[in-house]
């Protein structure tokens, strides 16, 4: 049977769809088909970066504003990228350069940038939901780069980009996720995004860094890592952040590396072809042996350059008028 | 609903393009093809296959979306954005001859857009254009080098074209915009 | 001068559960004092008759122990004037006000200030809540015997715990010399830490720190033990987790003089409400999860939970609309609480409208040994008149008070207050509510006695 046709527009292009939501702010706003839209599109995208002249005409005389009130080198150039790539006009404020550091609250500085009639307003915040709050306060359509412990919803779809990449499918797919779950916004998106797409989630971590009403996110948790990775197709680690140890989450990251960091042995439990994933950045002899990151099932780089793809796809089906 | 060319004569008019073709080039070693998203591509595979029969030589094909040069990109009044699909051009086409291939010429927009894609992946030796069905109504300065059939249309009809590849047959139909 | 006026209400349904009463009853007035309760009761030359609206209720006037009035320190929150014109609006003809101001209400001289400023309102009776510690920081008693001669009620570091227990201890046993209780928070600091969110799915999906139901539960258990320590009356603040509803039965079952409150958002509002991250759900203690609410319900309806107090923490709205960890803790209640409560335990057959003015009424009187609570003779004019059927729909633009921070907004609710009487004068009518005109007429120009 051949393809079913496109739906077609008067002039013989290809009719639109796209998303229902304003804003990306979690996972939890796409429905599947959106999800698939957008990894569909980010596919497209990445032709775009393979050529000389890396760069499309889609969103010229666009303004993005990249709005960072927490460090991040990884999040913010992927984003700069890609909307380069997509000629929209780029604008990045951070919040050490900005008048926030004068005691600005964040629903001034966002009406401020209002004013100055942006399209798109891309917002990495330490509290979970500041994006829900700055896409209350203006028309722009908020990206969500990454609030608080809430989620990063782009980091859950570059990883699923690369995993379909990798095992061309998602569902039934076996996905371990180890580390600070608790603090973890990647793992809030990652478990939403691929329980959408029909995954099956296992955790681990030390007790202490697990969710509680783990049963009510539908993951399997466990504190052993060897059971965790035992038949995974998929292993995702998560970053430790050093300054967890105030917390009394736990003693030393010697004995953290011990009871969870990722070596080659421990790998050798999953499935033959795994791959390991990481969203950065990393803490080598931590979370992950160096001779995982560097190995032959990392798709480490991977993840970096479909970040780049994801956010064109992401930015570009944003980035029409209907509800501006 | 009018049938304006039926299967066979879709076949002919492909055949007859690619005798064009050969007949205008002295030789077929710096061609390439490239087809525009959605039916330009089955249509240039083929014209491809048609100059091999002809001459033997395998004239590089390579696919093309438009979508992220549309004019029209941000200014729909309702709708969301269209469906981005892969550009896929495995070959450079700097200093070569590129025949773009469409199926139906109307505005010359999409020409317009495919133009500046094209010239973002490198600087061809010469840009032609072969199209199924030309339709007039031109908007831009544009105008087809190979052309299979032209058909007099009102602005109020459409022209749709299907293809074995795509819809299971071929044949060009005239639709009126109000669907009856 | 003595006030002689004369105003007897008719026709009205009387709930004054301390007298035993529930039902038809006239109420007499004179000279701001309740002179006479009772059926057809004779109209001597001179006095007004007033006649209560239909179906109107005519109770004691309701005393809200628990709010925060921010004068002084905070008046672009509220003021004592803003505050108590809220308070009488919500059918409260007194109100206990927390020493969460700046200077902290932890001497005298602060004591005097809010009553003075409160007299000067001249709308619901404020008795002052002056401070356990000095400063409220929870290092050294404040001067608890002179807090008490200036007219504070209890005392309490609201907002904070008493974190040390040995200072809950010496609290407990030199307010017992006064006879006035200590309320606490019940929260431990350490577990609590840095949460803004009760600690369960929905603050963990939505990367909110949580707050342990743990953190109320362990220092409910320790004033407790604590009160069965000392033989001293502990009033525990705001109660909201099903183990502390636990720990209050089972010392109250062991006679222990313990006593507590919760507030209407804990009985009608739950945590699946912080999704969207609007800051007018965030409050200390925070809203939890349907089993407490279930819990704090059955803690109303058999005696457990003593008082209803609403907790009332305005806030301006530049500061309420900030990331939902930065914006301060707390929501106004004061002029939903009664409409609420009508619609959420009464109407829903929770409780009935003797308990209500149980826990809103005779109660919170009897802990903080306040006059009220009856409607005996002899006794300050206080009277709330409820219209129980009247729909209300509430408009946070219209509140008296300065703020606006309600997780009520745009509720529909049965059950309203008619008219807010404070020794014998009417402080607050309802224009909504048919014939109420006729109180006001009638009993604005009385003076309180």
């Amino acid at each position: 049977m051949p393809p079913a046709a496109d739906p077609v527009t008067p002039d013989g292009l290809a009719a639109p769809v796209g998303l229902r939501t304003k804003d990306l702010l979690s996972i939890g706003d796409l429905s599947v088909d959106e999800i698939r839209l957008i990894l569909d599109t980010a596919e497209a995208m990445k032709e775009v970066g393979t050529r000389s002249i890396k760069k499309v005409p889609a969103l010229r005389g666009r303004t993005v504003v990249n709005l960072f009130f927490e460090a991040s080198t990884r999040t913010r150039t992927s984003f700069e990228v890609a909307q380069k790539r997509l000629s929209a006009d780029t604008v990045n404020i951070a919040a050490s350069g900005s008048s926030v550091v004068k005691g600005e609250t964040l629903a001034d500085t966002v009406r401020n940038l209002e004013a100055m009639a942006p399209d798109i307003i891309v917002v990495r915040h330490q509290s979970a939901g500041a994006g829900h709050l700055v896409a209350g306060l203006c028309r722009a359509r908020v990206i969500n780069a990454g609030d608080g412990m809430h989620e990063h919803p782009t980091q859950a779809l570059l990883d699923a980009l690369t995993i379909r990449q990798r095992k061309g499918r998602i569902e039934g797919l076996k996905v371990s996720i180890i580390g600070d779950l608790l603090h973890s916004r990647v793992f809030r998106s990652n478990v939403l995004l691929l329980h959408a797409l029909g995954a099956e989630v296992s955790v681990c971590g030390p007790a202490t860094m697990m969710l509680p009403d783990m049963a009510r996110f539908g993951v399997r948790p466990t504190t052993s890592i060897d059971e965790a990775v035992e038949g995974a197709d998929v292993v995702m680690l998560l970053r430790i952040q050093l300054e967890r140890m105030g917390g009394y989450f736990f003693p030393s990251l010697r004995e953290y590396f011990q009871l969870f960091g990722m070596t080659p042995e421990r790998l050798e439990r999953a499935h033959p072809d795994a791959i390991i994933m990481h969203p950065g950045p990393m803490n080598r002899g931590v979370e992950i042996a160096p001779e995982v990151a560097d190995g032959p099932y990392s798709v480490i780089l991977e993840q970096v350059a479909n970040g780049v793809a994801v956010r064109m796809a992401v930015l570009y089906l944003l980035a029409d008028e209907r509800q501006a | 609903m009018p049938v304006v060319m039926a299967a066979d004569q879709v076949a002919r008019s492909i055949t007859r393009i690619a005798h064009e073709v050969v007949e205008r080039h002295r030789t077929l070693d710096n061609l390439a093809l490239i087809g525009i998203r959605t039916r330009g591509v089955p249509i240039a595979r083929r014209l491809a296959a048609g100059l091999h029969e002809i001459t033997g030589t395998t004239v590089p094909t390579g696919v093309l979306d438009i979508t992220l040069y549309r004019d029209d990109l941000m200014r729909h009044a309702v709708g969301p954005q269209p469906v981005l699909r892969k550009t896929d051009i495995d070959f450079s086409i700097d200093n070569r001859r590129i025949l773009l291939v469409d199926d139906v010429l109307y505005t010359g927009r999409t020409i317009r857009a495919a133009l500046d894609a094209l010239i973002d992946f490198g600087r061809p030796g010469a840009i032609e254009l072969a199209v199924l069905i030309d339709r007039g109504h031109r908007e831009l300065p544009i105008k087809a080098d190979y052309v299979g059939k032209n058909v007099p249309t009102s602005l109020s009809e459409s022209v749709q074209v299907r293809l074995a590849e795509v819809e299971g047959l071929d044949e060009v139909v005239i639709q009126d915009a109000t669907g009856s | 001068m003595v006030d002689e006026t004369r105003v007897m209400l008719i026709g009205g349904h009387v709930v004054d559960p301390v007298n035993g009463v529930n039902g038809p009853a006239d109420v007499l007035i004179a000279g701001g004092r309740v002179t006479a309760v009772g059926r057809d009761l004779p109209v001597e030359s001179g006095t007004t008759v007033i006649e209560v609206p239909p179906h109107g209720v005519v109770c004691p006037g309701f005393i809200d122990m628990h709010v925060h009035l921010r004068e002084p320190g905070y008046e672009h929150k509220e003021t004592l004037a803003t505050g108590l014109a809220a308070a009488v609006a919500g059918g409260f003809t007194a109100v206990a006000c927390m020493p969460t101001t700046t200077p902290v209400n932890d001497h005298a001289a602060m004591t005097r200030l809010i009553c003075g400023k409160a007299a000067d309102a001249g709308l619901a009776r404020v008795y002052p809540v002056g401070a356990v510690t000095k400063g409220r920081d929870g290092e050294q008693l404040a001067e608890i015997g002179e807090l008490y001669a200036a007219g504070c009620v209890a005392i309490s570091d609201a907002g904070r715990p008493v974190a040390s227990a040995l200072l809950m201890r010496r609290a407990l046993e030199y307010a017992s010399m006064f006879g006035i209780p200590v309320i606490d928070h019940c929260e431990d600091p350490s577990l609590a830490g840095d949460g803004v969110a009760h600690e369960g799915y929905h603050a963990t999906a939505l990367g909110l720190r949580g707050l342990p139901a743990a953190a109320e539960e362990i220092v409910a258990q320790r004033d407790v033990a604590l009160s069965g320590l000392t033989g001293a009356g502990v009033h525990l603040a705001h109660l909201s987790t099903r183990g502390a509803m636990r720990a209050v039965r089972e010392a109250k079952a062991r006679g222990v003089p313990v006593s507590c409150e919760v507030t209407p958002h804990h009985l009608t509002l739950t945590d699946d409400r912080l999704v969207g991250y609007d800051t007018n759900y965030k409050m200390n203690p925070p809203l939890r999860e349907a089993a407490d609410l279930e819990a704090l319900l059955d803690g109303v309806r058999d005696g457990t939970i003593d008082c209803i107090a609403t907790d009332h923490a305005p806030h301006h709205y530049d500061e309420k609309r900030a990331e939902f960890d930065r914006a301060p803790f707390g929501v106004i209640g004061l002029e939903t609480a009664v409409s609420v409560c009508l619609d959420r335990l009464v109407h829903a057959g929770h409780v009935t409208l003797a308990r209500l003015v149980e826990l809103m009424s005779a109660n919170p009187a009897r802990i903080l040994g306040v006059p009220g609570g009856t409607l005996g003779v002899g006794v300050p004019a206080d009277i709330t008149i409820l219209a129980p059927d009247l729909v209300v729909t509430v408009d946070p633009s219209a509140f008296r008070s300065l703020a606006r921070n309600t997780p009520f907004g745009g509720w529909v609710l049965r059950g309203g207050v008619t008219a807010t009487i404070v020794g014998g004068r009417a402080v607050y009518v309802n224009t909504a509510v048919d014939g109420a005109g006729a109180v006001m007429n009638a009993m604005s120009g009385v003076r309180e006695p």
